[in-house]
């Protein structure tokens, strides 16, 4: 595979409310950030990942290019997922070897709508849909499932928070955990905030990325699988799909000093980590991850970006982005980052 | 292009108003164990599924990759889902063979569907962000004034575009996947139907199908069958606000046609290609799009079309399918154009082959005429 790494990642400070900025204007400081950043002006390759869902109108993409300038035309994509998956396309890209720079960017709303029934709707319509079950619902199923103590979930949901007040662009949830129960098991705590945001990274290969950044977070292995998407067909309590594509990105192959997981729930975490196979050792979310801020279709996206921060600022040599979509973890793709 | 790719299998369903029988599960796989029987394969033998389709609305399912995935036999697999408006259908063939070209997987499942009896895809078309009007009603609304403009500046008369819903109808007759096949389709009876969309007249514009069509695109190592080979590939995509961009032809369209024929060492598309399947929704876009693509100088398209050179028999057939005018399942139709590509250099495309075709373009087009997808698929390795 050709050398391609992370060379520049930027992402707006995230609320947890609608601030008035349309998407355009939400995305256009980032990547005018990972712009200034690289020098760059034009891309090999774009590719963004958005959902029309959150902004409750068809092609939510569209205004978007306004935001990145695409003039003259540019050579561009869209997935309807996560920012990750378009930062997988791009990377595939770049494997052709014709083009040498690629921009990806991911952004979401969630505060236009009623994000846990928004959520529903990506259930089977014949026959999961209709029962109704939200997106606090199937968690529960699967918090349920796992059985972890209230202890070890509370542990994690105040770590994220006290990371999430040091980084600047997560939001400020207090240390006391709110004590409210939406769905049994989960505690309000447990759940990911609801938030606003966009993020952007820059993906470089060979020595254009050596030229553009004193330390490029080299992608060493990128992989996804998928799962069968009916609840009663997994075992909820384990991420078979997050082990798969860990073996083929080859998280395993040396020490992962800090992993940024996709875990949008303080259950999800534990599942992740033994999926991931990570030790003690591995600094988990030192972002505060999205249990201190979640700004749908760019969260995963965030992850990988904070995971090539650890290595562009020189804190970390090896790292790990996850990135997860679908219901209880359906499908899940890991990202493993080198100096 | 490092590695190279070829399409070894073609699935379709044939394309109706309402298919009531399936589920939207049951219309992608019946497409996509078409195109595995076509290839040879099994669903063990696919490395990574990619789907397309137009917005998320048109069903009522957000995301439905995640539901799909059963369905595809993707469960254990790498599953994309690919989403650029109408030319999603191309642009999720340039994904599959991307995954190829790039040496990542040896052999990629690609499907694209919409069951449009689930909604009603107009108006949800018709809905807009908070804070911006909506001026028009589905894309006819938007796309009328773009022809009218295009009639001004060539001067074209205006029985054009009947000429182009007659000529892709009797093709259609030949395709038994087409959706609208018309007996006796001739002028007067398009003439006769009511003006939807001055001038789109009802049956100068496209059906509202439900379909779903897939290709199995293969490495060279792990190619099957009778491969159709990918001689170039390309996506363009331009602001949709932009002041001052040309919506009657487009610059992405143009520089798109230019990256793919340059790829394929095509220099004259109307001599060099042997026929073309082009995302044609309204008639009169056959006309702007031979212009845009090369095929016609700037305001010659309409003589083009005119003179009988795009019909089955003339010396560039475009649309011998039928085209989007006769199936439009959105986020299939440019699936489908890729396909009927690669079935008429494959010498399989049944009643509307054209004979001895070896090269071909597969193109789609979607937004408001700002994203492009086109390729070149040709008999021969590249």
């Amino acid at each position: 595979m050709r050398e391609v790494a992370i060379v520049a990642f930027a992402q707006t400070r995230h609320t947890g409310h609608d601030t008035g900025l349309s998407e355009p204007e939400l995305i256009l400081p980032v990547i005018e950030e990972v712009k200034a950043r690289t020098g760059l002006s034009r891309f090999g390759f774009t590719c963004s990942g958005s959902c029309d869902y959150l902004a409750g109108a068809p092609f939510s993409f569209v205004s978007a290019l306004d935001a990145i300038g695409a003039w003259p035309p540019i050579s561009e994509s869209h997935v309807e997922m996560d920012g990750a998956w378009a930062l997988y396309e791009a990377w595939v890209r770049l494997q052709h070897g014709d083009v040498d720079t690629a921009l990806v960017y991911g952004f979401g709303k969630s505060s236009q709508g009623d994000l846990r029934a928004i959520m529903t709707l990506q259930l089977d319509p014949y026959y999961l849909a209709p029962l109704g079950l939200d997106q606090l619902s199937y968690a529960a199923l699967q918090a349920a499932a796992l059985g972890a103590g209230r202890d070890e979930l509370d542990a994690i949901a105040r770590r994220s928070r006290a990371d999430g007040r040091r980084n600047p662009y997560a939001l400020d949830l207090p240390d006391d955990l709110p004590g409210g129960s939406p769905v049994e098991p989960l505690k309000e705590s447990d759940v990911a905030p609801l938030t606003d945001g966009a993020a952007a990274v820059v993906l470089a290969a060979g020595d254009r990325a050596r030229e553009l950044c004193a330390n490029p977070a080299w992608i060493a292995g990128i992989a996804h699988r998928i799962e069968p998407h009916y609840l009663g067909l997994r075992d909820l309590a384990r991420s078979p799909s997050t082990a798969d594509a860990a073996r083929a990105a080859g998280v395993g192959k040396g020490p992962v000093e800090v992993a940024e997981l996709h875990a949008q729930f303080t259950h999800e975490e534990p599942i992740l980590r033994r999926a991931l196979d990570l030790p003690d050792s591995t600094v988990i979310n030192p972002s505060g991850g999205p249990l201190a801020a979640n700004p749908v279709m760019a969260t995963g996206l965030i992850r990988i970006g904070e995971a090539a921060r650890r290595i562009h600022d020189g804190a970390a040599r090896r790292t790990v982005g996850h990135a997860t979509s679908g219901p209880c973890l359906q499908h899940n793709l890991v990202t493993v980052l080198e100096a | 292009m490092a590695e190279r790719c070829a399409v070894i299998g073609v699935g379709q369903t044939h394309y109706t108003t309402k298919r009531r029988d399936v589920s939207i599960a049951g219309l992608v796989r019946e497409a996509a164990l078409r195109a595995l029987e076509d290839a040879g394969l099994t669903f063990q033998d696919i490395d990574a599924v990619v789907i397309g389709k137009a917005p998320d609305l048109f069903e009522g399912v957000m995301m439905p990759e995640a539901y799909l995935a059963d369905a595809l036999g993707a469960a254990g697999k790498p599953m994309m889902r690919v989403h650029t408006a109408g030319s999603v259908g191309g642009s999720t063939a340039l994904v599959g063979a991307g995954l190829i070209q790039s040496g990542v997987h040896e052999r990629v499942l690609v499907v694209a569907f919409e069951k449009q009896s689930e909604s009603n895809a107009t108006w949800a078309l018709s809905t807009h962000l908070p804070f911006s009007s909506s001026l028009v009603v589905g894309a006819g609304g938007y796309f009328a004034p773009h022809i009218r403009e295009y009639m001004r500046r060539s001067g074209a008369p205006g029985h054009i575009g009947v000429l182009v819903a007659v000529k892709d109808r009797l093709n259609a007759l030949k395709n038994p996947y087409a959706h609208l096949r018309i007996p006796g389709i001739d002028r007067a009876m398009v003439e006769s139907t009511p003006m939807l969309w001055e001038p789109i007249r009802y049956l100068e514009t496209c059906p509202s199908s439900d379909g779903a069509c897939a290709i199995v695109l293969s490495s060279e190592r792990a190619a099957t069958g009778t491969p159709a080979w990918v001689h170039g590939a390309a996506m363009r995509s331009e602001p949709i606000f932009r002041a001052g961009r040309d919506t009657v032809s487009p610059q992405a369209g143009k520089d798109c046609a230019a990256d793919v024929y340059r790829q394929a060492g095509v220099t004259d598309p109307r001599r060099r290609l042997d026929v073309a399947e082009v995302y044609v929704p309204f008639s009169w876009y056959e006309p702007m799009w031979l212009e845009n693509l090369g095929f016609a100088a700037e305001g010659e398209g309409w003589k083009v079309t005119e003179s009988g050179a795009t019909a089955l028999d003339g010396d560039i057939p475009w649309n011998p399918s039928g085209g989007v005018l006769s199936s439009n399942p959105i986020g299939a139709s440019g699936l489908i154009r890729f396909a009927e590509a690669a079935l008429q250099v494959r010498g399989a495309a049944g009643d509307h082959q054209v004979d001895g075709a070896r090269l071909a373009l597969g193109h789609a087009y979607g937004g408001g005429a700002q994203f492009f997808a086109m390729w070149i698929v040709g008999r021969e390795k590249p």
